[in-house]
């Protein structure tokens, strides 16, 4: 175990000038001698591209840095057939591998990832996980069922399914109009701010459980769906029969719409890794794994994006927005803009995105 | 011995688009629970310095209003609790995120340590790769910690908690231990995103030794002005791995420790040791046997160590 180099970190080491090449009485030194200016200056371009300052290295620098890291390679190579000197070769596989993460890094930064994921990338990682989609879809719609079933058969199901929080007023045998009041709009805005930010974190915490789940087959993706949908159907249970299905549903429409569809492609993505790795087909498992996992990545980001805009769109309209009609307007929007985005903006891709 | 043969069964070789062979040794388990604890930490820690700083700004907004929460002004209050709210998801998953997705591929944590995070296929680092393992390890660690805390906080008032605190230390032990059983050390999230976490060796150029002292003046010594010369027999005796040794000894040891090295050698090879000039002599020994060494080197002849 080696101990870290701390001195690296703070300010930068004199370094002294190489001695004289013809002093060198061993071959493999003299081959060292005359190629550690070239080492050093790769070395110093390296460390400036380390601390992120790309802008401030020269262009000349920048040019000649592919021939000095393959300088550096191809001096690791010949060393190692000619050179006893540890300290050399371990300083220069050192260097190459720090050359190499550098020159073969990731393409772009955070910022250019972000621009490809938001013109293209998420609608494709979207479509790429189609029928994981559909499984997960029919989950939910199963799970709502379900929910809907037990608590038409008994009662005492509803306690069981719905959070004790939610069913202030909104419990078995509550009236017409003490349903519709859950339903109503607040008198001011004041408040829905802090808990818009609450939803949010609340929620995406939520969805990202749902995928990370995943990694166990997918199995807990689904029960973790059907749980939540099975709750919706007990809710939607109670507002039937009251007579309120198209209010409840259009007081649900302007965030679930997107809430629910969010829930939907993490869990869809869950389902995608845990799919893969118990059918991973003619690839090894951990590529099949891995494969997935970054797939469902991309959907997972654009599923925190959801969840803030359905952050919002419960916060502030649902409470504020009277009325079925305006309602289901938001919220058809919201869906048709969603589907739209996923499935019909498809742009052409530039060839070098590849990576 | 352990540490040498530890670090012998973590080396893995990279294979460059150059066709070059580069050996990467895998981060130890330990480095990496350090790594991320100090993640932890820092994170924690700059969280509620922020926060202190919001309550200090919130008792500020109580000033002049006699104390009294209901009339201080309610959208810089609620612009604060948002603030909390945000800025502590921000952190959480930005922390991570940013700094792996940068061009150091490491955390400060994991700096510190001196270990980052690489593609396992030995390709780029993909940023999705970068997102998927860090989603992961709130499944693996942090879900299953806080449940199991607040089932003990359940517990220690008097609840019934049942199987479910059973259920919840497995869960955390499954994937707190799946390093353990996969020869890569991998965790979920790195099997998920396909990256594995490797040393990041910064290595300073070291001086060269055959152009310092009794090496670089043909074995003759600056004290003494003796020169040492060393015949075929006397070189034979030791291989790569003394000699390797010997560099390192002759980089950084006392001059006591030389002493030793320089008895042993004289014993081994049959001279009668001197004293007062044994680096000198070493020196010279290093240049001359590696010489040798590299000569057969040339030639393709290697010597491992002095039994072979």
């Amino acid at each position: 175990m080696k101990t870290p180099v701390l001195s690296s970190w703070f300010g930068r080491g004199e370094i002294a000038a190489p001695p004289d090449i013809a002093s060198a009485t061993l071959r493999s030194d003299r081959f060292r001698l005359e190629r550690e200016g070239e080492w050093r200056r790769l070395e110093a371009i390296v460390a400036q591209m380390e601390k992120g300052g790309l802008r401030r290295i020269a262009d000349d620098d920048l040019v000649a840095l592919p021939a000095l890291y393959r300088t550096a390679a191809s001096s690791l190579a010949v060393a190692r057939e000619t050179s006893l000197d540890s300290a050399t070769l371990a300083y220069l596989e050192a260097l190459v591998q720090r050359a190499w993460f550098q020159v073969y890094g990731p393409p772009r930064g955070f910022g250019g990832w972000l621009r490809d994921f938001v013109l293209g990338g998420w609608s494709r990682a979207v479509r790429a996980i189609w029928l994981d989609i559909c499984i997960a879809l029919f989950v939910m719609v199963a799970g709502a069922i379900v929910g809907w079933l037990l608590v038409a058969q008994d009662e005492a199901w509803y306690y069981r399914l719905v959070p004790s929080g939610l069913a202030d007023t909104r419990v078995p045998g509550a009236s017409r109009e003490e349903l519709l009041a859950s339903l109503a709009t607040e008198e001011s805005a004041a408040g829905l701010a802090s808990f818009a930010a609450q939803l949010f974190s609340n929620n995406s915490g939520v969805c990202i459980l749902a995928f990370a789940l995943g990694f166990a087959f997918g199995i807990p993706s689904l029960l973790l769906m059907v749980h939540n949908m099975a709750m919706l159907g007990a809710i939607l249970w109670l507002f039937s029969g009251q007579g309120l299905t198209l209010e409840l549903a259009a007081w649900l429409s302007v965030h679930g719409t997107t809430e629910i569809f969010g829930i939907l492609l993490s869990g869809a993505a869950g389902l995608h890794i845990g799919r893969s790795m118990a059918f991973p087909g003619q690839r090894a498992v951990l590529t099949a794994a891995s494969e997935a996992g970054q797939r469902g990545a991309v959907v997972m980001v654009g599923v925190v994006i959801m969840m803030i805009v359905a952050a919002i769109l419960e916060a502030f309209p649902r409470q504020l927005v009277d009325g079925t009609g305006p309602r289901f307007l938001i919220g058809g929007s919201m869906l048709a803009f969603w589907l739209a985005y996923f499935f019909l903006y498809r742009p052409v891709r530039l060839p070098e995105d590849s990576a | 011995m352990s540490a040498a043969a530890a670090a012998e069964k973590r080396s893995r070789v990279m294979i460059t688009p150059e066709g070059l062979a580069l050996p990467v040794t895998l981060a130890s388990r330990g480095g990496r629970a350090g790594a991320l604890m100090l993640d932890v930490m820092i994170i924690f820690g700059g969280l509620l310095a922020f926060n202190l700083l919001l309550l200090w700004i919130a008792g500020g907004l109580l000033e002049g209003t006699a104390f009294d929460p209901s009339s201080a002004p309610r959208g810089a209050q609620e612009f604060l609790q948002i603030l909390m709210v945000i800025s502590g998801f921000v952190t959480w998953y930005g922390y991570f995120l940013v700094q792996e997705l940068g061009p150091r591929g490491a955390t400060l944590g994991k700096r510190m340590v001196g270990i980052r995070i690489a593609a396992r296929s030995g390709g780029r680092l993909a940023p999705e790769a970068v997102i998927a393992r860090n989603l992961i390890r709130d499944v693996e660690l942090f879900y299953p910690l806080v449940l199991v805390l607040v089932l003990l906080v359940l517990s220690s008032e008097g609840e019934d908690i049942g199987l479910l605190a059973w259920a919840a230390t497995g869960w955390f032990a499954l994937f707190l231990l799946f390093p353990f059983f996969n020869r890569d050390a991998l965790r979920a999230g790195d099997i998920v995103a396909g990256t594995w976490v490797v040393e990041a060796p910064r290595t300073k150029l070291a001086a060269t030794l055959s152009t310092q002292g009794a090496a670089a003046n043909r074995g003759a010594s600056e004290v003494t002005g003796a020169r040492y010369e060393f015949g075929d027999k006397e070189l034979a005796v030791y291989g790569e791995k003394e000699l390797q040794t010997l560099e390192r000894m002759l980089r950084d040891a006392q001059p006591e420790a030389l002493a030793a090295v320089h008895a042993t050698i004289c014993r081994k090879i049959g001279w009668n040791p001197g004293a007062g000039d044994e680096r000198a002599f070493l020196e010279a020994f290093y240049a001359q046997l590696r010489a040798k060494l590299e000569g057969d080197m040339r030639f393709g002849k290697r010597k491992a160590d002095k039994f072979s």
